[in-house]
């Protein structure tokens, strides 16, 4: 049944489009040629900034949608930030965190009341904790690529998602972090753009925070990796 | 769902009169609209955008049939499997077919308007799967037994008191007055329902045709656990949600949320990219993605080809004077405002659906804030004049025209007229300026009067100014 769907409905596509046998070849060139070479359209001004005035933008721009930014000077800084954090909101310490080996040197071995367990994330995790592969400077948005240290869960089903973002990763546009994303080999299976916690205006188009995915977000911009 | 465009202006007529729905649409003016706006001007690029958008859909659209193709061979090389279905029955028959491959006994459902479209949710009961919509506006008119009203507000014609009730009807437990009671409870109910399912049912925003990716573009995130937390997934979609590569997808990002809620982004943009993978901890076993037409390509052979432009962002409604007069349940099928007054008479036949593109004022509002600038009046002017050679509107309103057009193509016997009528009106208005009622027009006069003619006729006045 698909196949034959499939043949009548680019059949139909052809022939509105009044297909010429003779340029049909370089048809077909022309658009595996613009695939193959994908080039970005207008990028807007305000993305196009670096250095420090990037970072404060993202910083701006992630605030304005009820994101929490700190700046940590150092990686081994997260479970200090992260304690203090889930104190503030009254939270237990406890959390979920993907089990990617870079939040081994996170601090946590120096907080011996935080309960942390590695892997994905279930339905009783109140608080889950992950790393995001670049933060868009444009619109405070974080980029979240899936894989098996990174498991998608974590950053959707707990009510607090807290997700570390090394400063040399704020890049200024979406294409720049797809850039990325390309160097490493193309998308993985989920690639999340995060911008903000989750909200819905479903009641009365009032926005209230916290539909499905987190109600609150904090994001820890690490200034240096230590990866000494 | 079975559609009653052809009951319109009764429909209208009802929605007039309903002072909550009218409450609640008065939300939009407020909302929405003046957030547009405020998005847009934020964005020195954004109408440079909307002309870059505008050109690459068309270009996509001139060469759907290789990126259909192009999509295909990438999403297969990733492990997702590719269904295409020319009608709705077609459709509706590959998505139960893999549910009760896939053993399902309960699917949950992110918003997608080609779902309703096709009639899924009343497919899937039909086969005793139960499904429960996860995107929060769905799930009350899902609760409440109704079509969805508006493109991205499925239940923006419920007001915060009627879903309290709603809520503590089916939850149990006291009304709820708080925005944020509500919410909660929502996610309390729903997040057991994500477990539940072996199937999660999505929608696209778009496809890419470079990498084979399904995009979802959502506030609440319930795309992300529908398709994350359950063993498949299934995604049921338009064959015109096609875009070249992510670099394009970004061009349709930037003016998408900016033109639907006026935020700068929306909360989840999510590329899913295939199945799980081989080392992946979460993820759905199987992707099956299905390509609908139902029509699609019908209305890209004509006339309407640019309507395929559209990305669903709800502009055209939010700024539409008719549609916030009446919402959109009166249109009376899935597509409402300028956009289902464009798209439902090809999708339910004009005789079903002819009078939703006589129910506008030809204002020009939804085409200037469109984001891929369909020209929207153009277009339902086309269908008029299709029912017009059909002889669809009533007898009244043909000869009305046909005598209209008769002096309209004689100029002195249209002056004539027109000096005729106006002295008439003029007279008939003794003198007061206004006119309680008119003959065969008690439809204005019954809520408001009509202003009569002063000081001659727009022909003489303009020729004395000439003068």
């Amino acid at each position: 049944m698909s196949e034959a769907a499939r043949t009548t409905i680019l059949a139909r596509l052809a022939a509105a489009l009044g297909r010429d046998p003779a340029s049909e070849r370089r048809r077909k060139e022309e658009i595996a040629a613009r695939l193959a070479v994908p080039t970005p359209n207008l990028i807007p001004a305000r993305a196009q900034v670096s250095g420090e005035e990037r970072i404060e933008l993202f910083l701006r721009m992630a605030r304005a949608v009820q994101t929490d930014v700190e700046r940590l000077a150092h990686l081994s800084d997260v479970a200090t930030a992260t304690t203090r954090f889930l104190r503030f909101h009254n939270l237990p310490q406890r959390l979920v965190a993907v089990p990617d080996p870079l939040l081994d040197r996170a601090g946590f071995d120096r907080q011996p009341l935080m309960r942390l367990r590695r892997g994905t994330a279930n339905v009783e995790d109140a608080v889950g904790l992950t790393i995001a592969e670049a933060g868009v400077a444009e619109t405070g948005t974080l980029v979240l690529m899936s894989s098996p240290l990174r498991p998608t869960l974590v950053a959707f089903l707990p009510e607090t998602l807290i997700v570390v973002l090394p400063i040399e990763d704020v890049v200024g546009a979406y294409e720049e972090a797809w850039q990325r994303i390309r160097a490493r080999g193309g998308p993985s299976r989920s690639v999340n753009f995060i911008t903000g916690p989750s909200r819905t205006g479903d009641i009365g188009q009032q926005i209230t925070l916290g539909a499905h995915g987190p109600k609150r977000l904090l994001v820890l911009l690490v200034e240096r990796l230590d990866r000494t | 769902m079975q559609p009653t465009s052809v009951r319109f202006d009764h429909q209208a007529r009802r929605a007039l009169a309903d002072a909550e729905l009218q409450r609640a649409l008065s939300a939009i003016r407020t909302g929405w609209q003046p957030a547009r706006a405020r998005a847009a001007a934020a964005l020195p690029e954004f109408d440079a955008l909307r002309d870059l958008a505008r050109d690459l859909k068309d270009h996509v659209l001139a060469h759907l049939d290789l990126y259909l193709e192009a999509f295909e061979a990438a999403a297969t090389a990733v492990g997702a499997r590719v269904h295409w279905a020319r009608d709705a029955a077609e459709a509706r028959e590959i998505v139960l077919g893999l549910c009760e491959a896939y053993g399902a006994r309960s699917v949950t459902k992110s918003k997608s308007m080609v779902a309703e479209e096709i009639g899924l949710a009343e497919a899937l009961e039909g086969r005793g799967i139960s499904r429960v919509e996860t995107d929060l506006g769905e799930y009350i008119i899902q609760l409440a037994h109704e079509p969805p009203s508006h493109l991205i507000g499925p239940a923006v014609h419920f007001t915060k008191e009627r879903i309290a009730k709603l809520f503590a009807e089916h939850h149990g437990g006291p009304e709820l007055t708080q925005a944020e009671a509500l919410v909660a409870e929502a996610r309390r109910v729903l997040r057991q329902k994500y477990f539940e399912a072996e199937v999660g049912i999505t929608g696209a925003n778009f496809l890419v045709a470079e990498t084979g990716s399904v995009i979802t573009v959502t506030n609440e995130g319930n795309a992300e656990l529908t398709q994350g937390l359950p063993r498949h997934h299934i995604v049921v979609t338009g064959i015109e949600k096609l875009v070249p590569t992510m670099e394009d997808a970004f061009t349709f990002l930037r003016i998408l949320a900016r033109s639907a809620t006026g935020q700068e982004f929306s909360a989840y943009t999510t590329v899913i990219t295939g199945p799980k993978r081989a080392e992946d901890l979460d993820g759905p076993e199987t992707l099956d993605i299905v390509l609908v037409d139902n029509g699609r390509s019908a209305l890209h052979a004509g006339r309407f080809r640019e309507i395929l432009r559209c990305i669903r962002c709800g502009a055209c409604m939010n700024h539409c004077p008719v549609y916030l007069a009446i919402g959109g349940h009166a249109y009376g099928w899935t597509y409402v405002g300028p956009m289902g007054a464009v798209l439902t008479p090809q999708f339910v036949g004009l005789e079903q659906a002819w009078k939703l593109p006589e129910a506008s004022t030809f204002c020009g509002r939804c085409e200037e804030v469109c984001p891929v600038r369909i020209p929207l009046p153009r277009l339902m002017r086309f269908w008029r004049e299709e029912a017009w050679r059909r002889r669809l509107p009533p007898a009244v309103q043909r000869s009305g025209l046909r005598i209209w057009a008769f002096l309209a193509t004689r100029p002195r016997l249209y002056r004539l007229a027109a000096r005729l009528g106006s002295g008439i009106l003029a007279i008939l208005s003794r003198g007061r300026g206004r006119l309680r009622w008119l003959p065969g027009a008690s439809g204005w006069t019954a809520a408001r009067d009509f202003p009569a003619p002063e000081g001659g006729t727009f022909f003489s006045r303009y020729q004395r100014g000439r003068r």
